[in-house]
């Protein structure tokens, strides 16, 4: 069996698994950031916006944004995210939209576990920022962020994890990450258990130290109160 | 108790989605189908959603492997309405056949020898070959040796894609999940051909929304052996099966059927159809 598989870089292919989680994890924590402020903004448009984004997306199957995002942003508008002449032009466009979509949809995860991380804080927090004359952007990031982040770690962690096998998602664009190396080799060998356990045993390693990573830091890092 | 009953609820309704998605279209429950196919009744796979070999409509099957399959049930003394229909997606198509979910299956299966581990082949009924689909008013694609700087579209993983990354290093190539997903992309010129086994290229060519808007280049630069996929080591049966092939090849039965499912698109079978099968071993 394994004699099959040297035949494959499977490295290469969780190195691509890898980036994809990396660069869409960063891209979904910063819009996450953003909506779950303006879920708590004092603002009602900004609110709702929020909330409706939340409600869209979160709703929507991934696949769905994936394969849009490309066929249908990225190939029908053409609206392109690297130099449509260069040599590679199809497989970077996969790749970075894939990035965009999957960092799209998991930033209304990490909202609402920021949002969750928000009610962590006591209202007397921020009631007492805003006492000693801070204004609400102040108070939001000397007091209540730094408090909600270390409150919604755990839940952040899961969302990375979950982030890291929906990355096989973006195969449907033809992005060369683990499982589209898989989909190859089952069309070649015909599909076996050894295949899948060979995948699923990858990605056990690479989400189980993640997710033992964040229990130890929510731990740590939580606001004792 | 009552929220240990709906977390088992819950919990029998995760598995009931999970073995859905694993197992599409497959008779229902786990019964192992020794209900159903009780009166001398066959199981055959197919594809559900390739145009021109295997496709379902409603309760309607049409396709080239659909007319194979019924013509060899009908060998074996099985009639149209004991057929049960199976989706044999590629990669699951070893497993139906190795579990007995299915009896036998017609579904552009080629005949590789990394498979003929694990199944046996009746066949081939059928000679494919990978070729291109290209707008009907491009007149640069002429062959794969025309190819270079071009941009390809074909289903991740397929054999026809690892192929084009082999052979052709100046092509660009864009996997989707199905061909289908490829079409829109060719049409707008994201793309400039999509590449695959031709009778799959003419099933599309062929579709009403499609029609005179595709053309297949037809300088197929593969060869691909479809054969009727069953059980490892089924003599009789694979025997019996070849010759139903042979039979409706001489009948003419087999022209008539390619005629009517590929035809449309103008559609030529290449060279070697129809193939001699080979003697089950």
């Amino acid at each position: 069996m394994f004699d099959v598989l040297e035949k494959y870089d499977i490295l290469a292919a969780f190195w691509m698994t890898i980036k994809l989680t990396f660069f869409s994890a960063i891209g979904a924590l910063v819009i996450g950031t953003v909506l779950a402020i303006m879920r708590v903004s004092p603002v009602a448009v900004l609110r709702r916006l929020g909330a409706f984004y939340v409600n869209v997306v979160r709703n929507t199957p991934l696949t769905l944004i994936v394969f849009f995002s490309l066929a249908g942003v990225g190939i029908v508008l053409q609206i392109n995210l690297v130099d449509p002449n260069s040599a590679t032009s199809l497989r970077d466009n996969a790749i970075r939209w894939a990035m965009v979509a999957l960092a799209v949809y998991h930033a209304a995860f990490v909202c609402e576990a920021l949002r969750s991380g928000f009610n962590t804080v006591p209202l007397g927090q921020a009631e007492a920022a805003r006492s000693i004359g801070l204004t609400f952007g102040q108070s939001l990031r000397e007091v209540i962020l730094p408090q909600a982040f270390r409150g919604a770690i755990a839940p952040l962690g899961s969302v990375l994890i979950a982030l890291t096998k929906n990355t096989t998602v973006a195969s449907v664009i033809g992005v060369a990450e683990a499982s589209a190396l898989m989909k190859v080799i089952i069309e070649n060998e015909t599909a076996s258990v050894a295949v899948f356990l060979v995948f699923a045993l990858g990605f056990v390693i690479l989400t189980l130290p993640v997710g033992l990573l964040f229990t130890s830091l929510s731990r740590r890092l939580a606001v004792k109160r | 108790m009552k929220a240990r009953r709906l977390g088992a609820v819950a919990a029998a309704a995760t598995l009931a989605l999970t073995l859905a998605a694993c197992g599409s279209g497959q008779p229902s429950g786990g019964s192992g189908g020794t209900g159903g196919g009780g009166g001398g009744g066959l199981k055959i796979g197919i594809k559900f959603d390739q145009p021109g070999m295997g496709l379902k409509k409603g309760n309607e099957y049409s396709g080239f492997d659909v007319e194979v399959a019924k013509y060899v049930a009908k060998e074996l003394g099985t009639s149209e309405d004991n057929i049960t229909w199976v989706q044999a997606p590629s990669a699951q198509r070893e497993t139906l056949i190795q579990t007995g979910q299915v009896d036998f299956v017609v579904a552009t299966y080629s005949i590789t020898d990394a498979r003929k581990e694990k199944v046996s082949f009746a066949g081939p009924y059928f000679i494919a070959g990978q070729d291109l689909l290209v707008r009907a008013d491009d007149a640069t694609i002429t062959g794969p040796d025309a190819l270079d700087g071009k941009k390809l579209c074909s289903v991740t993983g397929s054999t026809s894609a690892q192929k084009v990354k082999k052979q052709y290093p100046g092509v660009q190539l864009q996997e989707f999940g199905t061909y289908s997903e490829c079409l829109p992309a060719l049409q707008t010129g994201g793309v400039d051909a999509l590449t695959t086994d031709d009778t799959i290229l003419a099933g599309y060519a062929a579709q009403e929304q499609y029609k005179g808007k595709f053309k297949v280049v037809g300088k197929p630069f593969s060869k691909e052996n479809y054969g009727i996929g069953l059980k490892k080591g089924d003599t009789a049966q694979c025997t019996k099966i070849t010759d139903a092939i042979k039979k409706m090849i001489s009948d003419g039965s087999w022209q008539k059927a390619l005629d009517a499912n590929l035809g449309p698109a103008g559609y030529k079978p290449g060279a070697g159809n129809p193939p001699t099968p080979d003697a089950c071993s």
